[in-house]
C-alpha cells in the first residue's frame, strides 16, 4: 500500500517539553485530518516519525565540526528530508529559533528540503514572541525552498490553560487549521516514494567541459 | 599494490609540550619524512598544496624536486595540486620537469583546495570550482599527450601554436588522480578519462565513499577503459601505533582532542569506529586496512596521513619504522591473496610507457593484417 511519511522535528531541551507536547498535538491533528485516502481515492498508511533533537546534540555539533553525520544523525537526517510533510517546532530563545534547532538545519543538504510542505510551530514563556515563527521560521524554510503553510502555531505558556471556548483563536482551534493545511499538502505527495540520485550529474554536463576542450 | 605517506604540511603547535615548529624547521621536516618513507620501504610520498597558514607547501615541485634527488625508488605524488586556481599550462610544465628530474617517479592528484577564499586570491569564483576543475584538466591532458595545441576556453587566454615544454618523458605523461570528497562530476571526469579516483576517506565514514567509488568503477567500465573491477582507486588512511594498544590511545589522544579538521569534536572512540582512522597495536591496523578492500573492491594504492596534527618528527619517523616495518609487508601478503590476475597493479612510469607500447605494437598487428 501507498505510505504517507510525516516528520516530527522537536527542539524542545527539557524533558519533559512543551515543544514536544504541541509537536505530539500537531503531528495527532495532522495524522487525523489526513484521512486515508488521496484524492483520486487510492488508499495509503500513515508513518510518523518524532525527531527529539535534544537526543542529537552531540552528533549535531560533532557534524558541524567535522561535516559528516554520524550513523544515527544520518538516519534521523534521511528521516526528514524523505518525508511527505515536516513539521517543525523549536522554543523561542532570545527573539528566535534555538541553536540547536538552527544547527540540525546547518546540517542537511540546503536541496533536501526542496518542495517539502511544512507545518512550523514555536513555544515560548510569553505570547510576545509569537511573530518570532513569521520573521525567523518562516524565512528560514522560504530560503530552503519548502513549501511552509499558512497558518504557524505559537503556544505560550498561557495557551495550555486557555479554554477551547473561543474559537478560532484558541491554542486548538490553531492547531486544527495548521493541520488542515498541512494535510491538504500531504495527502496527494509523491515525495517519500521518489528515488533520488545521488550521482545525477547536472544537466548538460561533460567530463571534458563545453569549450574547445575536445 | 602501492603503500605510502601523503601529507598536508600544517604547522601545528604540539599539544603535549606547547612547541610550534618554525616554517623552516616544518619543511625541513617533511623533506626528512618522505626520505624515511623510502628507507622503511614504502613506495609513494605525496604532498600536499597550501596557499594559506597554517600550512606550507605552496611550491610543491620544489619540494618534491628536492625529495627526487635524496631518493631512488619513490613515487612522488601530490595531494592535492590545485586544477581549479594554478594555470593548466604552469602544471603541465612543473611535472613534466619534475618528471624527467625524477626519471619517471612522478604521478599527481588532482583537487579543488581547502579553503574558499584561494579562489579569489588567484582571480577565480569558487562558484566556478567544478567548470574550473573540468576545463583546465581538458587543457592539461592535451598539452601532455598532444605536442601543439590550439585552445580556446572560458577561464584563461586561448593558445594558438603552444607547445609545453620539457615534452613528458617518453613521451607518456604523469599518471593522474583525480580526488574528491562528494562530487559525482569529479568521479564521472577520472571515468572519462581512464585516470585513477582517489578518496581521501579519512573523515568521512566508509559506506560514502564505498558510493562513490562505486559510482566510478561503473563510470570506468562505461567508458571502455576495462571492467569495473580494473578501475584504479586510492585510499587515504590514518594511524596512530605502539606495541601496547593502550599505550597508542593514549599517546594519540591529545593530539586527536586538539588536532585541526575534527578536535574538540567527536571522541576519538566515536571517531575511530566512523572513520579508517585506527589508533592500537600494528596487527590492528593490518586488521583494519586489510579490511579495506571487502568494502571498495581490490585497489591500487594506500596513502596513510602520519605526520599532522603537532606530532613531533621523532615520534613520525618511529610511526614510519612501524609502518614499513611491521605493518606494510603484512598488508602486500594479505592484499595480494585472492586478488584476480585481471586487477591492475598501481600505475608507474614504467607501465605506462609498457602499456602504450603494447598498443602501439596491437595497432601496427591490425595494420599488418589488414594489408595481408
Amino acid at each position: 500500500m501507498a505510505i504517507r511519511k510525516i516528520a516530527v522535528v522537536s527542539a524542545g531541551l527539557s524533558q519533559p517539553s512543551s515543544t514536544r507536547l504541541l509537536a505530539d498535538r500537531l503531528s495527532e491533528a495532522v495524522v487525523r485530518r489526513l484521512g486515508d485516502r488521496d484524492s483520486a481515492g487510492e488508499p495509503f498508511a500513515i508513518e510518523v516519525d518524532v525527531i527529539d533533537l535534544r537526543d542529537y546534540a552531540q552528533d549535531v555539533t560533532n557534524n558541524l565540526i567535522t561535516g559528516f553525520a554520524s550513523p544515527t544523525l544520518e538516519k534521523a537526517i534521511e528521516k526528514v528530508t524523505t518525508a511527505d510533510g515536516l513539521i517543525a517546532v523549536t522554543p523561542i530563545f532570545t527573539t528566535s529559533y534555538s541553536g540547536l534547532f538552527k544547527s540540525f538545519i546547518d546540517v542537511l543538504d540546503p536541496q533536501s528540503l526542496t518542495d517539502m510542505p511544512v507545518l512550523i510551530g514555536a513555544t515560548g514563556g510569553t505570547e510576545r514572541h509569537s511573530l518570532a515563527l513569521d520573521y525567523a521560521m518562516r524565512p528560514l524554510f522560504s530560503y530552503l525552498h519548502a513549501a511552509v503553510v499558512p497558518t504557524a502555531v505559537y503556544a505560550a505558556s498561557s495557551d495550555w490553560g486557555a479554554a477551547d471556548a473561543d474559537g478560532s483563536s484558541s491554542l486548538a482551534g490553531r492547531i486544527e487549521r495548521a493541520a488542515g493545511e498541512l494535510a491538504a499538502l500531504v495527502r496527494d505527495s509523491d515525495r517519500s516514494s521518489r528515488v533520488i540520485d545521488p550521482f545525477a550529474l547536472p544537466a548538460g554536463f561533460s567530463p571534458v567541459g563545453g569549450y574547445g576542450a575536445q | 599494490m602501492q603503500f605510502g605517506i601523503f601529507t598536508v604540511g600544517d604547522v601545528t603547535t604540539d599539544p603535549t609540550d606547547g612547541h610550534t615548529p618554525s616554517e623552516n624547521e616544518r619543511i625541513k621536516n617533511i623533506l626528512t619524512i618522505a626520505q624515511k618513507a623510502e628507507e622503511v620501504g614504502l613506495d609513494v610520498f605525496a604532498l600536499g598544496e597550501h596557499h594559506n597558514e597554517p600550512f606550507v607547501p605552496s611550491s610543491p615541485t620544489t619540494m618534491l624536486g628536492y625529495i627526487a634527488a635524496k631518493t631512488s625508488t619513490l613515487l612522488l605524488s601530490t595531494a592535492t595540486t590545485l586544477i581549479t586556481t594554478n594555470d593548466p599550462v604552469k602544471i603541465a610544465e612543473d611535472y613534466a620537469m619534475l618528471q624527467h628530474v625524477a626519471d619517471g617517479r612522478v604521478d599527481l592528484m588532482m583537487g579543488r583546495g581547502n579553503t574558499g577564499p584561494v579562489y579569489p586570491w588567484f582571480g577565480k569564483d569558487i562558484r566556478d570550482g567544478i567548470p574550473l576543475a573540468i576545463e583546465n584538466y581538458a587543457l592539461l591532458h592535451r598539452l601532455w599527450t598532444e605536442h601543439t595545441v590550439d585552445w580556446q576556453g572560458k577561464y584563461r587566454t586561448p593558445l594558438q601554436g603552444f607547445t609545453s615544454t620539457p615534452r613528458p618523458l617518453d613521451g607518456v605523461a604523469p599518471f593522474v588522480w583525480h580526488g574528491s570528497i562528494r562530487s559525482p562530476e569529479i568521479a564521472e571526469q577520472a571515468a572519462f578519462y581512464g585516470d585513477g579516483f582517489f578518496a581521501n576517506n579519512i573523515f568521512w565514514p566508509k559506506e560514502h565513499y564505498m558510493k562513490l567509488i562505486g559510482y566510478y568503477r561503473n563510470r570506468f567500465e562505461h567508458y571502455g577503459h576495462g571492467t569495473a573491477e580494473q578501475a584504479i582507486v586510492g585510499l587515504g588512511g590514518q594511524a596512530f601505533m605502539a606495541k601496547n594498544s593502550q599505550d597508542a590511545v593514549n599517546r594519540f589522544r591529545p593530539y586527536f582532542d586538539n588536532a585541526p579538521v575534527y578536535g574538540h569534536g567527536p571522541s576519538m572512540e566515536d571517531f575511530t569506529e566512523q572513520t579508517p582512522l585506527t589508533v592500537g597495536s600494528p596487527q590492528q591496523v593490518i586488521d583494519r586496512y586489510a579490511s579495506m578492500r571487502e568494502h571498495f573492491g581490490d585497489y591500487q594504492r594506500q596513502l596513510f596521513l602520519m605526520d599532522h596534527a603537532g606530532l613531533p618528527l621523532k615520534t613520525v619517523l618511529e610511526q614510519l619504522d612501524i609502518l614499513g616495518e611491521e605493518v606494510v609487508p603484512v598488508l602486500r601478503k594479505e592484499m595480494a591473496k585472492d586478488r584476480p590476475a585481471s586487477v591492475p597493479d598501481g600505475p608507474t612510469h614504467a607501465s605506462l610507457v609498457a602499456k602504450r607500447d603494447a598498443a602501439a605494437a596491437s595497432a601496427s598487428d591490425l595494420v599488418a593484417t589488414e594489408v595481408n
